[in-house]
Order: structure tokens, then C-alpha cells, then sequence
């Protein structure tokens, strides 16, 4: 039997055809004679990119597809088979499998090999070892942006003249070189006010789990609504267009009193308990993940895996009057890039904020960037807000890894331990 | 009267619990999990009830002068007399669906032969069943099923011999028919039973058959049921009677001992450690990932691997006075690295010895993420059974926490579901 389709709203769609172009893009290299560059979502430089008519192509998202799709199992096997061990990071051995697999994209046609590997992000060290591997098995050119980490918790101007140099004389004749395009900073500018744009609307709606019942959920709906902007369209005029729809229908459902569309096209309103979450979610079981939360009555109203493309909701914004020195402060604060201190702040303060029961955090085995000191910061925000956290295990797409018993029985035992809290002692319903 | 029943629905056992209004408990029942969860549910709340009756009876006869000192016989008789009839009853049972399922090819032409052999043989069950529940005789078991068995196996193979029959024949009737029995909820005239235990027993003094009657007569009605443990999602209850084992073991502990900060259940699937406040409220708790390394359910394996029965391990890891570095927790490796160690001649008691080491170092990564050991501490599930474990696990935490009280209790078994029949109350009482 199959599984019903997930019910979609206008904005799910008009992703869904945005991504299906992109792919198209890149698979149709040959035919477009396009430039294709391999990135990561953490401090990607698409404006940068854009501005040389190179596409981009994220193998992050790849792996993500082929979580979702239920194909990474198969490939983290085949990459296991080839010598990678068991503990490195499931997005990495998803996409060396997948290679060995054919290397078929999701519209059916084979990726190709990239013209150029941009590297402009090592909060996660795991990224320079994946691009070696993918520099071996390709042989093209990698062009490495160093991004300091903020060991103090903020940037120095410092750092970011490192950065800007960094962009004036290798990443920008590099790209220059690649493509046979020219730099031209005004179309930069151009693409950078177009984020702006969308950079507002996506702050705007995810500042709505403020309200009451939250018209979102920032975990689950929120990897939704970070795709384009952390992907191959920050800098389009598609994804200024498709925050502008966003937003919309956020406002309708706050409106209406409404909380957020689950999969199973049933408005979530019914929210019980409200969440921070950390960490990344788990993709192969998704919905099955998903539904353990709403089943349950709690809504996530706000994340951190939202903000590992950019903290836009503490205030920044790409800038085209100073376009360099706005990519370069966009790396740096990508939520990887933040050391532990900061990430409690941030987290302790979401807690409050959005008036949350407490903080979740989802642990992904094969994660180090994330997973490190997780406990740690679960134990520091439980103390400073005064609220109960949980701690749950799962892996972003290796699908041995997500014991569905184990994950429900410990969120539902958090959520009746919030209730529990709540009411000091047992309680006649667990309803609020 | 009003009952509050919790039941912990577990992966191997499945445990009930009756308390009345004032938190007081006044039953506890216990029976092994099966395919059938509802029959499971059904049976340790029966057997929970069972022991409240004799609780009452307790209680009726504290209030006798004449029989002071005497009460705890006079109860073990009537207990006895009891298990007696119940034990009938499902012999009966057992006779019938044996009769009934005496069909198909195989028996063509011999049912008559059949029956006759399998009346015979329960007609000696019957008979020498008495011997079984006479004064001062020690169960086998508490399971139908194991003492039924045992004595249908010889008595069976003696009454076919003489009619010259196969003993195959009605091994295999019995064989599906014990499932059927075992499955099948067990009736509910659980005072009927009692009335018959006494008509039985020698307790015809006035005196002892008026309070019991009267302690009889107090209906118990159930008022609440709280459902927890592995199977709760199967049991037949509304969402709202469920709650998470976590909970209830953290609730449990702390009605056992108010004072108990941390907890510590290693169960047959996983290991928690949770940490519960003054009121037994839940305050942190972390459990193992997906495998159950270190669990009930890694030592059962090992047994297997060694050819021993569960409750052996611990006994001759006593007996090792050299312990063997285990490295792995891990199920699946755990076979290798054990038969490696055989192989370089280690001693078995040595051997486990460093198995249970290895659980309890896992159970105290456990204990340390959620929040280290406090004062005091109490260990449950099946494992605080086991004393090699136990003795591992005093060590470790005066070693790694200094002088915390460490409670055992001989009912921990009991704490999911002491913490679900707490719940129930406070559902209705607060
Ligand atoms: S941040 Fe985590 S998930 Fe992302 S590449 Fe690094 S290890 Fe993998």
C-alpha cells in the first residue's frame, strides 16, 4: 500500500517547481554549456555565483533529497563498502555512495561533474574532507574561503578584512576564471537587495511562533520554509516572490486563528505544548518523526536548524552598499560557526521569547558540529530559564539510526513531564 | 470500595498494582507478557485484585483476638485453597478445549481412543494436583501453564502406555490447547473462587468465616486504571490513562522511598536514569540509544551464549576474583569478544564478572548524563535482582559519588506500576 501524499500548500509548491528547475539546471549542463559549482548551505556565497552565471549545486541537499526519498540507506551502505567508517557524517557517505551509484539527481539525470568546488565554510570541518574526496573523484579546481570561528563569541573587524580580502583575490578572479565572466559588483548589489527582501519576510514568519497558537512550526515546517533562501535562489527574484507567498499565507492563518499545515493537510490548532528544538531533523523518517510531535499536541515554535544558513532574526541582513563585507558577516555568523556560549544565549533566549515549555534538542549521531556539547547547552538553558529540556538520538539520513520506539517514548515522556511540571503532581487529562 | 489500579505492561513481565484513596497498596500482581497484551492487562489485574482480597482479609482479621498470631497461616491456607480451585477451574478449562480440538485427519476413527486417554490423564491431574497445594508444599511456579505441564507430560505418557497409545497424539492437542487457555481471560468470579476456598479449608470457626465473609463482601470497584511500560500503546485504554514508564518509575521510587533523587532501571529493552524532585516529579532523565546494549535483554543473550539460565549469571560472577576487561556492551560483538575469551582460556565466572562491569559502566555514562548520582539513590528493574551486577554498582558509586544511600527494594519490580496505580489516584483524588 502506499503512503498518502503529503497535502501542499501554494508556497510547498512553488519550492517544489523552483527546485525541480534548479536540478534541471544543473543536470543540463552539457546543453547549456552552465557552469556548475558544488557548496554548502552554511555561509554559501549564491549572490557570488549568481553574479558569474555559475549554478549551484549543494550536495547537502542532495543527501537530503535522498534521505527523504528513501535512497540514502543504499548509498551510505555503498560508501561504508568503499572504507568509510561508521561514524562519519551519513550527508557525506550519502553523497560518495550515491556516485558510485550512477549519480543520479532526482529529476533522473546523471549530476555532472562540477566545474568548480566553492568551500567557503569550515565551522564543520567534515566539509574539507568531503570536498577532498569529491576533488579527487572529479579533479576540478577548489576555491577555499576561510571563515574564522568565533572562538569569543563575535567577529572582529579583523576577521572580516580576512574574509573580504580573501573574496578579492581568490574567490573572486577564481570564479572569474572558471566562468569567463567578468565581476560586475553592481549586479552583486542587485542580487544582495533581493535578499534583503526575502531576508525580511522569512524573519517575519518565523517570528510569528510568537503567536498564540503559533500559525507555524519552526522545526518541520521550518526546514521548508529555510529551503530556498539557504539554497541555490537567496539573491532570485524567485525567492523575493516566494517569502512574499510565504508570508501571505502565514498572515491567513493568523488571521483565521490557525495554526500550521501538517502533512496530513489538517491545521495543526489543537498546540498543547511549545518547543525550542536544536539540532538538525531527521530525514529519512520525516513524517513519521513529524507526526510523533503534533500527535502529541506540541508545536516547535522556534529552531536553531533554522538559522544554520544565517541568523537572520538577530538582525543581519546581506547589504549592497557594502556587499563584500555583508557576505563576509554573513559566514561568520552561521550557527555552526557560534561557540557553545552563544548558542545557550541564543537558545536560553528563544525559550523566553517565544514562551516555550522548554528546549528539545535532537542529537544527530553522525554530527559532530552539531552534536558537540549539546548536553552541555541542554543542561545551561534547563538552568537559566528554569524549564525542562529532553534530549533525543537520531541521524540525519542513515535510516538505521531512527528507532522510532525509542524517539516516541522519550518526547512523549518529555511532553508529560512538561504537563506534569505544569500542574505540580499527576494530572486528570493530559489535555491543557 | 474505591480501587486505583496501575499496570506496567513490559516487555517480558507485565505488573498491577491496586492502591485504595489513601495511597496505600493493597494488591500486587504480576504475570508473564504475551502475544496478547489484553489478556496480559487482564491477568495481573485479576492476580492484583486476588491479593487485595487477602489484604482485606488481613485487615478483618487483625480485628479477631481469638486468632492473634495465627493470621498469617489461617491467610496462606486460604491463599492456598484458593490457587487450588483457580487451578481447577482451569484444568477444567484446559480439559475441554483439549476435547474440542481433537479434529482433522490424524485422528480419524480414534477420537473415542483419544478422549478416553485424555480424560484418564486429567483425572489424575485432578487428584494428584492436591498434593501440589497441600500445607507446606513450595510451587514450582505461579504459572498455570508450568505446573499443569509438567505433571500432564508424566501423566499423560503413563496412561497412554496403558491403553497402547502414542503419547504424540494428545501432546499435540495439548499443545495448541494451552495457548488457547492461557490466552483466554481468566473468569471473573474471582469471589466465588474465595467462597469455595473456604468451604474447603479447615476455618470453620465462626469467628474467622464472618470477617472473612464480610471482607468478602466489600465490592471493588475499579476506578482508575493507569496504563505504562513498553505495550502500553497496545493496552485497551483511552490515551489519557497512559503514561510514560519514566514517569511512573520516577513516581514509583519516590513512593517507595520519598527521599530518592536519583533512579537508576535497567529493564529487559533499556536503562534510564532519572532524576525526580521532593514531590516525585520528573525533573530530567536520559535513557540508552536505539540498541539495548547493556539492558536485560544483553544479559539474557549472554546466557544464551554460555548455556546458562539468567538468574546463574550473577551467581558465579561472584565467584570470579579476577576480573576480565570487557570491551564491548555492544549484543552483536559481545558474542565474539566472549567466546574469544573462552578460547584464551579465561575463566567463565572471570569472564562475567567483567560483563556485568561493562553494563554498569554503561548504566553510569547513563546516570552522568542525566545529572549524576544524588542522595538517595534507588536502583530497579530486573537487573537490581541480579547481585554481581548490584555489587558493581555500589562500587562504581561510592567510587564516582561518594556515600549516597543506595536503595533496593525486593519489590522493585512492582515500581512502573506503583508509580501508574500514584497516577491514577491523583487523577481522580486531586
Ligand atoms: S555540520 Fe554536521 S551534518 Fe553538516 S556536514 Fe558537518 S557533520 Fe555533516
Amino acid at each position: 500500500m502506499s503512503k498518502p501524499e503529503a497535502v501542499k500548500e501554494p508556497s510547498m509548491d512553488m519550492q517544489k517547481a523552483m527546485i525541480a528547475r534548479n536540478y534541471e539546471a544543473i543536470t543540463s549542463k552539457h546543453e547549456t554549456g552552465r557552469k556548475v559549482s558544488n557548496t554548502f548551505v552554511p555561509g554559501n556565497l549564491n549572490e557570488l555565483l549568481m553574479c558569474f552565471d555559475i549554478v549551484n549545486n549543494l550536495p547537502e541537499i542532495n543527501a537530503i533529497q535522498a534521505g527523504m526519498r528513501k535512497a540514502s540507506g543504499g548509498y551510505i551502505m555503498e560508501a561504508e563498502k568503499s572504507g568509510h567508517s561508521e561514524d562519519v557524517c551519513t550527508y557525506v557517505k550519502a553523497d560518495i555512495g550515491q556516485m558510485s551509484k550512477g549519480n543520479i539527481a532526482p529529476n533522473g539525470k546523471p549530476y555532472p561533474v562540477p566545474d568548480v568546488l566553492m568551500l567557503s565554510y569550515t565551522g564543520c570541518y567534515t566539509f574539507m574532507k568531503w570536498f577532498e574526496l569529491l576533488r579527487e573523484e572529479y579533479k576540478c579546481p577548489t576555491l577555499m574561503l576561510h571563515v574564522p570561528y568565533e572562538g569569543d563569541g563575535h567577529s572582529t573587524k579583523n576577521m572580516r578584512d580576512y574574509i573580504v580580502k580573501q573574496l578579492k583575490e581568490v574567490v573572486i578572479p577564481g570564479l572569474e576564471q572558471v566562468s569567463g565572466v567578468k565581476f560586475d559588483i553592481d549586479r552583486l548589489r542587485q542580487y544582495l537587495k533581493n535578499s534583503a527582501k526575502a531576508e525580511d519576510d522569512l524573519v517575519w514568519c518565523l517570528e510569528q511562533g510568537k503567536v498564540k497558537p503559533s500559525p507555524i512550526d519552526a522545526y518541520f515546517g521550518g526546514v521548508y520554509y529555510i529551503g530556498p533562501i539557504f539554497t541555490a535562489f537567496r539573491g532570485t527574484e524567485d525567492a523575493v516572490s516566494y517569502y512574499e507567498m510565504l508570508r501571505k499565507e502565514v498572515q491567513g492563518r493568523i488571521e483565521n486563528h490557525q495554526g500550521p499545515m501538517t502533512p496530513e493537510g489538517t491545521y495543526f490548532n489543537d498546540q498543547k505544548y511549545r518547543l525550542i528544538v536544536e539540532g538538525p531533523p531527521n530525514w529519512t523518517n520525516f513524517r513519521e518523526f513529524w507526526k510523533m510531535f503534533y500527535d502529541e499536541g506540541a508545536v516547535v515554535v522556534a529552531s536553531s536548524y533554522t538559522k544554520v544558513g544565517g541568523l537572520y532574526d538577530q538582525g543581519f541582513r546581506h547589504d549592497p552598499d557594502n556587499p563584500l563585507e555583508s557576505l563576509a558577516d554573513y559566514c561568520l555568523g552561521c550557527y555552526t560557526n557560534l561557540n557553545l556560549p552563544t548558542r545557550v544565549d541564543l537558545l536560553a533566549k528563544y525559550v523566553e521569547e517565544y514562551e516555550a515549555d522548554g528546549l528539545l534538542i535532537n542529537s544527530i549521531k553522525s554530527c559532530n558540529s552539531f552534536s558537540a556539547g549539546q548536553l552541555m547547552i541542554m543542561k545551561e538553558v534547563e538552568r537559566r530559564t528554569g524549564r525542562p529540556g529532553a534530549f533525543i538520538e537520531t541521524d540525519l539520513v542513515d535510516p538505521r539510526y531512527f528507532s522510532a520506539a525509542n524517539v516516541k517514548n522519550r518526547l512523549e515522556s518529555y511532553f508529560q513531564m512538561i504537563e506534569q511540571k505544569r500542574r505540580g503532581g499527576g494530572s486528570k487529562t493530559v489535555a491543557a | 470500595m474505591r480501587c486505583f489500579i496501575g499496570i506496567d505492561l513490559g516487555s517480558t513481565t507485565t505488573k498491577a498494582v491496586v492502591m485504595d484513596e489513601n495511597l496505600q497498596i493493597l494488591g500486587r500482581g504480576i504475570t508473564n507478557s504475551r502475544s496478547n497484551y489484553d489478556t496480559a492487562a487482564a491477568v495481573s489485574k485479576q492476580e492484583a485484585l486476588i491479593d487485595t482480597r487477602l489484604t482485606l482479609f488481613r485487615r478483618a482479621l487483625g480485628g479477631v483476638p481469638e486468632v492473634a498470631g495465627k493470621v498469617d497461616d489461617i491467610l496462606s491456607d486460604l491463599e492456598r485453597n484458593f490457587r487450588h480451585v483457580q487451578f481447577l477451574e482451569q484444568l477444567e478449562d484446559l480439559q475441554q478445549t483439549c476435547i474440542a480440538n481433537i479434529k482433522g485427519p490424524r485422528f480419524a476413527g480414534r477420537e473415542k481412543t483419544v478422549i478416553e486417554a485424555l480424560e484418564g490423564t486429567f483425572s489424575r491431574l485432578r487428584d494428584s494436583s492436591a498434593k501440589q497445594y497441600a500445607p507446606g508444599v513450595k510451587r514450582k511456579s505461579d504459572f498455570f501453564r508450568d505446573l499443569a505441564g509438567a505433571e500432564f507430560m508424566s501423566h499423560g505418557e503413563a496412561v497412554c502406555k496403558e491403553a497402547g497409545l502414542g503419547f504424540d497424539l494428545i501432546l499435540n492437542v495439548y499443545d495448541k490447547s494451552i495457548i488457547e487457555v492461557e490466552n483466554r481471560p481468566p473468569s471473573g468470579d474471582m469471589e466465588g473462587k474465595f467462597v469455595r476456598a473456604l468451604e474447603k479449608g479447615t476455618m470453620t470457626g465462626s469467628s474467622i468465616l464472618a470477617p472473612v465473609q464480610s471482607a468478602l463482601a466489600i465490592p471493588l470497584e475499579e476506578t482508575y486504571v493507569v496504563g505504562t511500560g513498553y505495550g502500553r500503546v497496545r493496552l485497551p485504554f483511552p490515551k489519557e490513562h497512559i503514561r510514560s514508564e519514566i514517569l511512573c518509575h520516577g513516581l514509583g521510587a519516590h513512593m517507595m522511598y520519598p527521599e530518592t533523587r536519583t533512579v537508576l532501571d535497567i529493564g529487559g529493552q533499556d536503562t534510564k536514569g532519572i532524576q525526580v524532585d521532593p514531590v516525585g516529579i520528573v525533573e530530567n532523565f536520559q535513557m540508552n540509544d536505539r540498541c539495548a546494549a547493556g539492558c536485560g535483554r544483553y544479559l539474557g543473550y549472554i546466557a544464551d551464549e554460555m548455556n546458562m539460565g539468567l538468574h546463574e549469571l550473577g551467581p558465579l560472577a561472584m565467584k570470579s576474583n579476577k576480573q576480565v576487561r570487557i570491551n564491548s556492551t555492544c549484543t552483536v560483538f559481545a558474542g565474539a569478544e566472549l567466546r574469544d575469551r573462552l578460547a584464551l582460556g579465561e575463566k567463565r565466572e572471570d569472564i562475567l564478572a567483567g560483563l556485568h562491569r561493562a553494563i554498569i559502566l554503561r548504566a553510569m555514562s547513563i546516570l552522568s548524563r542525566a545529572g549524576g548520582v544524588k542522595d538517595q539513590f534507588t536502583f530497579t528493574g530486573g537487573v537490581a535482582k541480579n547481585e554481581a551486577a548490584v555489587r558493581e554498582l555500589r562500587k562504581l558509586i561510592k567510587e564516582n559519588y561518594g556515600d549516597v544511600t543506595i536503595n533496593i527494594d525486593p519489590d522493585s519490580i512492582y515500581t512502573g506500576a506503583l508509580g501508574g496505580a500514584t497516577f491514577a489516584v491523583r487523577a481522580v483524588v486531586n
